[in-house]
């Protein structure tokens, strides 16, 4: 059960890297980047436990705080003229 | 008491890749980013915490579940605060969400005759 869990979280990754290279605006890029971190952080944890060294829980809570404070450093910059979002469907 | 132990674990697991694959889905299919948004809330906070319930039943000694809840309470604080954070960005940049466009048109049929 641990193999499989192992795999549904590298296709949910999957998913989410190609909403990331598709998305139609910068938000969606930055909410899959955010999925991806998350899902990276389980997908270490369970790598720990199928491997049988739990010592890679460490290496998730630093991947933990490390996501938050990229997602929170590119928020950061959301006074930028990039960020500025026109709505195409009223043309 | 062991098989117990492996039974409990290895449904919190399956419930937990579900809800991460409906997650996955659910980014892929939904029409807005304010939709996207809701189904990666889903697997941020419910499907992380049972996953990792699921590997806290695998090894219920020591050090691990001490490691374990401290992710799990890390991710629990942490998500929703970048999706707020996110949300609210998109909503000072005038990012509207999609709204039902049939809608608009029967009410400016029947506001026009």
């Amino acid at each position: 059960m641990l193999i499989a869990a192992t795999i549904a979280i590298l296709v949910v990754m999957i998913m989410a890297i190609a909403r990331g290279i598709m998305g139609p605006t910068l938000y969606d890029r930055i909410l899959a980047v955010n999925m991806f971190g998350t899902k990276t952080v389980l997908l270490i944890s369970l790598l720990g436990f199928v491997m049988g060294r739990p010592e890679f829980l460490d290496i998730a809570i630093v991947y933990a705080l490390i996501n938050f404070i990229s997602v929170i450093g590119v928020l950061h910059y959301s006074d930028a003229s990039i960020f500025k979002h026109n709505d195409q469907q009223k043309k | 008491m062991d098989t117990l132990l492996n039974i409990s674990s290895a449904l919190f697991l399956l419930i937990g890749s579900f809800l991460c694959v409906s997650g996955g889905v659910g980014i892929l299919r939904f029409p807005d980013f304010y939709t996207r948004m809701h189904a990666v809330g889903v697997t941020e906070t419910l499907a992380t915490a049972m996953i990792l319930i699921g590997l806290m039943l695998q090894n219920p000694d020591g050090l691990v579940v001490v490691k374990l809840m401290i992710i799990l309470l890390m991710t629990l604080f942490i998500s929703p605060t970048a999706s707020h954070a996110l949300a609210s960005a998109a909503v000072h940049n005038n990012l509207m969400p999609e709204l039902d466009k049939k809608e608009d048109n029967e009410k400016e049929t029947s506001s026009n005759p």
